[in-house]
């Protein structure tokens, strides 16, 4: 190998100019350093990525770099390859083994490096463990916004059980279900736990704008494009680059509308507003509604291709009357949130008033029930929440109305019937309320399956090992 | 004595777990009995081939990077693994019945020195 001397003065360890100690000030940094020749073969690395790898430096050179780090970048096309290619750095995050047989996540910086002469000396990779940063984010997230959404109904877990495979792909998602049952929550959720989580999660609402103004809104426009337009506009697709678009009330979307959604789905480019350029986006789509698309779809309102190519991956989120077991989950929840808020020393409500609250159907769903807790905890001027403290609305409708938990609200009855020293105030303080909760449903469960524990874990949706310690904790052996 | 080898072009793969071809073959007295089998799998998977090494009752397994979950799981399985080997798969195979392979061998056959420029 013959030796040159560059003024960039790095193209491998013999070329470094002999004043010069780049290897020594390489070896002092806290980032594994890795140069390659334009093969991809080692050149040198620093001690950092010796101690991270296990190779002393010496013995790999003429190796494949691939070799030496085991990173999964070749599974991201190439991005070696692509920094030689271009004269740009590129940043990818990714992983790798190490020496101890352990998974890394990496950040890698790959920048091509080049001759005075404009040849190509190969590239240089940097590898930053980013352990750390990974952690403080699962720190400050928590899984993916996950733990924002309440509830240990069967009906939700199924759908928690949904969450991360949705997670994974970039496929569109369609969440239907009521208003109020958490559809925007559990888009977040989505996009949170997905690789995108990184870049922005925007939300358009289909139905708040007129079409003129939504399709501006989404696909941008360019200056002149019509009265007012003042200056070009990006658009949601635009802004949404790398992210997630989420589309809620797509039910409410017009005709020529969806035909443009479908195309950007389709070819992941589109005309801003006005614009003769295309803009390419790499966005993935979850879609919401309310509405019943397949219906709509019937009625000829609602494009068939669209729906299909919405329709991949669909999660339906069941209203809070089919979430009997999640109602006083989501009580105790929405009071706790709202006395610490509003520093109230409430604990919590009189029979007759959950007796009430149950026999609610809830037609806004958990938004509604949220509210009303809201609006309660406003109200009430001392320790006990009770009917008079409910919005007047719903006592009203509740006049004559069947219960909407009918199984909740036997417990409530029977509550409501039992001796005096049960009368006064709801027996669910608010500290360690779920496992006061947790036991009237395995005691509810219990009864209705007469005592038989295989279905009564059946009805909770757990397994029986989990009933058996659960009924040992609360003690009900 | 059954052997299984991650493979990627001529090289024993980097990485198990983002292998998607393996070679497995039979071996006798220092020698190949057959045709050695050149499998070509649907995806990437270190689950998978960890089923697959139990299925083809395996004895040897050689492979480049592997995670100590999947190398904990073979070994458990009475697999012996090889890992952290470097270079053309053949000669990691002959260096194997010759028991000359060692976890973290760098053949010679994986220096390219003609391409340090």
């Amino acid at each position: 190998m013959a030796k040159k001397k560059t003024r960039a003065g790095i193209q491998s360890k013999a070329f470094l100019p002999s004043k010069l100690d780049v290897i020594s000030f390489l070896d002092t940094m806290t980032l594994g350093v890795l140069f390659v020749n334009p093969t991809g073969r080692v050149l040198l690395i620093n001690r950092y990525l010796e101690a991270l790898t296990g190779y002393n430096r010496e013995d790999i050179v003429g190796v494949h770099g691939e070799n030496v780090i085991r990173s999964n970048l070749p599974t991201m096309g190439d991005p070696i390859g692509k920094a030689l290619d271009s004269d740009a750095a590129l940043t990818v995050e990714g992983d790798i083994l190490n020496q101890s047989r352990k998974k890394i996540p990496i950040r890698f910086t790959i920048s091509p490096l080049k001759l005075t002469t404009g040849k190509k000396a190969g590239a240089i990779i940097i590898l930053e463990d980013i352990s750390l940063l990974r952690d403080l984010d699962s720190k400050i997230h928590g899984f993916s916004g996950q733990e924002k959404i309440i509830g240990h109904s069967p009906q939700i877990q199924e759908i928690f059980e949904l969450l991360p495979i949705a997670a994974r792909t970039d496929a569109s998602v369609l969440i239907t279900g009521e208003t109020g049952t958490g559809k925007d929550l559990f888009a977040e959720a989505i996009h949170k736990s997905s690789k995108r989580s990184r870049y922005p999660f925007i939300k358009v609402n289909c139905g708040a704008l007129p079409e003129s103004l939504l399709e501006s809104e989404l696909f941008g426009h360019v200056r002149g494009a019509f009265t007012g337009a003042d200056k070009d506009k990006p658009g949601m697709f635009r802004l949404a680059h790398g992210g997630t678009l989420f589309l809620t009330e797509i039910g409410d979307l017009s005709l020529p509308l969806q035909v443009k959604i479908l195309t950007v789905l389709d070819d992941k480019e589109f005309f801003p507003v006005g614009g003769s350029k295309k803009v390419s986006v790499d966005v993935r789509i979850i879609a919401a509604t309310h509405r019943d698309l397949g219906e709509l779809v019937r009625q000829g309102k609602f494009r068939e291709d669209l729906y299909y190519r919405l329709n991949v991956l669909r999660l339906h989120l069941p209203p809070l009357r089919e979430r009997e077991d999640d109602f006083r989950l989501l009580l105790d929840h929405f009071l706790r949130e709202f006395k610490e808020n509003l520093h109230k020393t409430i604990k919590g409500f009189n029979t007759a008033c959950i007796k009430a609250l149950s026999a609610y159907n809830y037609p806004g769903n958990i938004r509604e029930l949220r509210n009303i807790v809201e609006y309660a905890v406003n109200v009430c001027p001392d320790e006990t929440i009770r009917p008079e403290h409910l919005p007047k609305s719903i006592l009203a409708l509740l006049q004559g109305q069947p219960s909407a938990f009918t199984q909740t609200d036997q417990g409530s009855l029977e509550a409501a019937q039992a001796p005096a020293v049960n009368t006064n105030v709801f027996t669910m303080p608010v500290p360690g309320g779920w496992g006061e909760v947790e036991k009237g449903l395995i005691l509810k469960a219990l009864t209705k399956s007469g005592g038989n524990r295989s279905r009564t874990a059946d009805l909770l949706g757990w397994s029986r090992s989990k009933l058996w310690r659960k009924i040992k904790q609360h003690g009900l052996e | 004595m059954k052997i299984l080898i991650t493979i990627q072009n001529d090289e024993v793969a980097p990485r198990f777990d983002l292998t998607s071809e393996i070679l497995i073959t039979e071996t006798e007295a220092g020698k190949i009995i057959g045709e050695p089998r050149i499998i070509l799998l649907t995806g990437s998977s270190g689950e998978d081939i960890c089923a697959l090494a139990t299925k083809e009752n395996i004895t040897l397994l050689i492979c480049g990077g592997i995670e100590d979950a999947h190398y904990q799981y073979l070994k458990w399985k009475k697999i012996q693994v090889i890992d952290w080997v470097i270079g053309p798969y053949e000669q990691a195979l002959h260096s194997a019945m010759t028991n000359d392979l060692k976890s973290g061998a760098i053949l010679s056959g994986a220096h390219t020195p003609g391409e340090q420029s």
